[in-house]
């Protein structure tokens, strides 16, 4: 039994001297006055994912942010149970427009899990997985292409019949197997290799813009890259696809690999600053919502601060800038006479972060002959949250299997999302769990293309 | 700190999964809504039944361990954070509606049950449940009974009190304890349900209710109302009482909440006004129609700058739920905010918004007003730090005349959020020598062992009166 006030006599942070190394490296990064901040109200809790999961309070944005603080003021050791409570955080950023007092959160768990990232001691399995996925996948183009090529190859050789057939599968865990059962079909040519780095607008031009592309929306979804070029030219804007953009750095961030997500963000400021571009469009939610804060991650750097300022005001989302500014062409359902229904499952960082949800909820109720209907609790994370559905597959997989649930009782024959991620995962869920629902999962880009009336 | 068998015991009784005593657990329970106050808990326990609790509390009995019950630990006056130790009991496994009687009108619920949900529930069968409390997102129904939660509709529909008909409790001793029934009239002895209402766990722990439903209103219809001047704004508020109309809603918000309510909601409050009026109401078409007319009136013959109708369901639900973020999105000023809720007589509510910016003035502090005016409850938030002491010194001074000038125009120190540990130097100030001595006894009676919620409501010391210069 302890009566505790703020231990901290003046302004700032508590002057602690910490034993524990992780609690030093907490009371350096995080933010006091976020900390201090968070009043503790408790209307951040309806809006928790993980919270509605287990009804626990140390799951809620309030829990972790009042044991954030705790450990930063010496109530508690931030022992493992605690890097577990901070990991099984999604990051979907839902507390934050739920929270009167604007709280950031986001940076909180960043900085919490930067922290712990700098003492992990990882498997020697993980550290290597770790090491190939934040230095030399992600931000590496030649070798995503190669991957891209290899998993190609795999899937068209017929090696990945021959792996399902042997059995070869099963040697991965198992929702890991699941995962690789949807993968679409990779490829190892980019929108660039397509289109070129430049394509001119249809008619005059509105504006001109420059495409993110990202690093596996360029492998696994290409198409759906060339398709966001053909209805941003369509639409009116010039589009600059530049070929030094890297990696956006959102995996690293999320993960605690701070400095990588720095490295790349400085690519990517130059690269694109050099280009001099009205809008700098992503068709990623996840990616957006870390360009749209660069001049938050940059803020430190003394170098690149401006600049990051300069990148994140020009960032939008392709459903944001094709409603907002665009010249929108028609779009029309033409497969049946029937109106076909049409449901949407929200990105959380495009909606959280990017502020973008209302978008492409009108971009889809104007294709004629399709009818949208809300899912229910469409606005809740389903679970994909970067590589969230690989490190956490139990939390994830019950939070997809509610997900599911509404998604059948809309009985949309589309389920239509704005970031590979989600869009992945949808797949998966339709997969395991609506197994005989006729319902197809789509990036809203490639639906809206498929049904756009080109100008001639 | 509880010993072993305690613990092996309490196990038994819940399932190891529901109850902790790991560090997460007791700090993730050390807290609820009230600012600068922490205590740890010996242990955190989840029980899923009636008898559950009911054993639970033979071996808190037993072995003389504080228990305090707690639904999502929102409360504003310290009720849910456990400054004794001991075992934090979390209602929230307790979640069902059990029935909705369509007949009798009535719903039996668990404590458990999230406000919100349980209004939007009723609300689809066509029936009214009015205590609404700017929380009721997250807050549970049986921590607004311990409270005896008012909110947005105070005035017209009253408060949680009004609409508890029945509760099954256990008593300190495991006993289980029924009161009340699916009646409109019981007078079979002491109104056992009414003293639980309100008790703030001190007495007994609910573990259902039956809630008194109410229809739902045929039409309703909301305005806002912008002043200059925020005298103004709280004369109409009397005018309108005066005249014999008494609105559904009735809240106001002074320039610096408008501010920040719409930084948060962005949906264009008048951020140059020095008030506004938020005003509701609600019932069959023609009495809605007259009503707003005659508001209407007053308000532009209090010298109101503009008044607007919502002109959607949408739009009065936007102003509304802002309204409700308005004591949180006080935060974005400064990182504390200390809110209290005095509560004067409605005639009396032009008076107490000067006596609250005259006293924020003479201490030097920040105090942003917002309410519900209608029913004479407002809220006075000091926006401060709590890592400067001598800031909050001066608000807690500032406070304390507050109090002192709402008993002296007839009022009380808290309207709806509870005494708890935040008001409990002043209860004496209210109720004076003689209530606090029955209501110690009454503690008595029910909890001889002083294991539920203890060291709330009664002060050790009761806070010296501060003097008022009248004139």
């Amino acid at each position: 039994m302890a009566s505790t006030m703020d231990n901290a006599s003046k302004l700032g942070k508590p002057n602690i001297e910490h034993k524990n190394r992780l609690a030093r490296t907490l009371l350096e990064k995080l933010d006091y006055d976020q900390l201090t901040n968070c009043m503790r109200c408790g209307f951040c809790l309806p809006a928790c994912p993980t919270f509605k999961e287990t009804g626990m309070e140390p799951a809620s944005p309030r829990g972790r942010i009042a044991m954030m603080k705790a450990a930063v003021d010496g109530l508690m050791e931030p022992d493992q149970q605690f890097q577990d409570q901070m990991n099984l955080c999604l990051g979907c950023r839902a507390c934050e427009p739920a929270c009167p007092a604007d709280v950031k959160y986001g940076q909180l768990i960043e900085q919490t899990k930067e922290a712990i990232e700098q003492h992990a001691s990882h498997s020697l399995p993980v550290k290597l997985m770790r090491k190939t996925l934040f230095k030399a996948l992600f931000p590496k183009r030649g070798n995503l292409k190669l991957l891209g090529h290899s998993l190609a190859l795999y899937q068209k050789s017929g090696m990945q019949s021959l792996a399902h057939k042997t059995g070869a599968m099963k040697l991965f865990p198992k929702h890991l197997r699941e995962m690789e059962g949807i993968l679409p079909p990779a490829s190892g040519k980019g929108v660039v290799e397509r289109l070129g780095t430049f394509v001119p607008a249809k008619g005059e031009a509105i504006a001109r813009v420059a495409m993110f592309r990202g690093c596996i929306m360029d492998v696994m979804f290409a198409d759906t890259n060339v398709n966001t070029v053909e209805l941003l030219t369509e639409a009116g804007f010039d589009v600059y696809i530049p070929q030094e953009q890297v990696c956006c750095g959102a995996l690293h961030a999320h993960s605690g690999e701070m400095e990588d997500a720095r490295s790349l963000a400085a690519i990517n400021i130059d690269t694109f600053k050099s280009l001099g571009v009205d809008y700098i469009v992503s068709n990623a939610g996840g990616c957006g919502a870390l360009l749209i804060e660069y001049d938050h991650l940059m803020q430190e750097d003394q170098q690149y601060a401006e600049a990051a300022k300069w990148f994140a005001s020009r960032v939008i989302d392709i459903s944001t800038l094709l409603v907002e500014k665009g010249r929108l062409p028609q779009f029309a359902e033409r497969s049946s006479a029937e109106p076909v229904k049409v449901t949407y499952q929200d990105s959380c960082h495009l909606r959280n972060v990017m502020k973008g949800s209302s978008a492409p909820r009108v971009l889809m109720k104007q294709v004629a002959g399709t009818e949208f209907i809300e899912m229910k609790e469409a606005d809740r994370c389903c679970g994909s949250a970067g590589v969230y559905n690989v490190v956490q597959p139990e939390m994830a997989g019950s939070i997809l299997e509610h997900k599911m649930e509404h998604a059948a009782q809309t009985s949309a024959s589309y389920m239509l999302t704005s970031n590979p991620g989600c869009l992945l995962q949808m797949k998966l869920g339709i997969d395991k769990h609506l197994p005989s629902e006729p319902m197809k999962a789509m990036h809203i880009v490639d639906f809206l293309h498929e049904r756009m009336l080109f100008s001639k | 700190m509880l010993n072993e068998s305690v613990v092996q015991q309490l196990k038994s009784i819940v399932g190891d999964a529901y109850f902790r005593i790991d560090q997460e657990a007791l700090i993730a329970h050390s807290y609820d809504g009230t600012p600068m106050l922490q205590a740890l808990p010996d242990g955190v326990i989840y029980p899923e039944t009636t008898e559950q609790v009911s054993e639970i509390m033979r071996i808190a009995s037993q072995y003389v361990i504080p228990v305090v019950t707690r639904g999502s630990g929102s409360n504003l006056c310290g009720g849910t954070t456990p400054v004794s130790g001991g075992i934090v009991m979390v209602m929230h496994r307790m979640n069902r509606i059990i029935e909705i009687d369509m007949e009798n009108l009535t719903a039996t619920v668990q404590p458990g049950v999230i406000t919100g949900e349980f209004i939007t529930h009723v609300e689809e069968l066509g029936l009214f449940y009015p205590p609404d409390p700017s929380s009721m997102k997250i807050s549970t129904i049986g921590g607004n009974i311990a409270e005896c939660s008012g909110g947005l509709r105070g005035l017209k529909y009253g408060t949680t009190k009004d609409y508890v008909l029945g509760l099954t409790a256990v008593l300190p001793s495991g006993e289980v304890l029924k009161t009340g029934g699916k009646l409109t009239k019981d007078v079979a002895g002491y109104d056992l349900t009414k003293l639980l209402v309100g008790s703030e766990g001190t007495l007994a722990v609910v573990t259902e209710a039956i809630l008194k439903l109410v229809p739902k209103p045929k039409t309703k219809k909301t305005m806002v109302a912008m002043y200059k001047d925020i005298y103004g704004a709280a004369r109409t508020v009397s005018s309108i009482i005066k005249q014999q109309i008494i609105p559904a809603t009735l809240e106001i918000l002074d320039n610096a909440t408008i501010q920040v309510v719409d930084d948060f909601a962005k949906i264009g409050l008048p951020r140059d006004m020095e008030a506004i009026l938020i005003i509701e109401q609600d019932g069959e078409p023609e009495v809605v129609e007259r009503d707003m007319a005659s508001i209407y009136h007053i308000c532009e013959q209090e010298q109101a700058d503009r008044i607007e109708m919502a002109q959607t369901r949408e739009q009065a639900e936007q102003l509304l739920t802002a309204r409700r973020s308005a004591f949180t999105a006080l935060a974005r000023l400064r990182p504390t905010t200390i809110l209290e809720d005095a509560t004067v007589p409605r005639s009396k509510i032009a008076d107490m918004v000067l006596k609250t910016n005259a006293i924020a003035k003479k201490y030097n502090v920040s105090i942003a007003t917002f309410g519900h005016a209608g029913d004479g409850n407002l809220h006075p938030t000091a926006t401060t730090d709590a890592r400067d002491q001598e800031e909050v010194h001066r608000v807690e001074e500032a406070f304390a005349e507050i109090f002192e000038a709402a008993i002296a125009l007839g009022g009380t120190i808290t309207g709806e959020h509870g005494v708890g540990i935040v008001k409990a130097p002043y209860l004496e100030w209210k109720v004076g020598t003689a209530g606090i001595e029955i209501m110690k006894g009454i503690k008595a009676a029910f909890d001889p062992q002083n294991i539920l919620n203890p060291n709330k409501m009664f002060a050790k010391e009761t806070k010296k009166r501060v003097v008022i210069q009248h004139g």
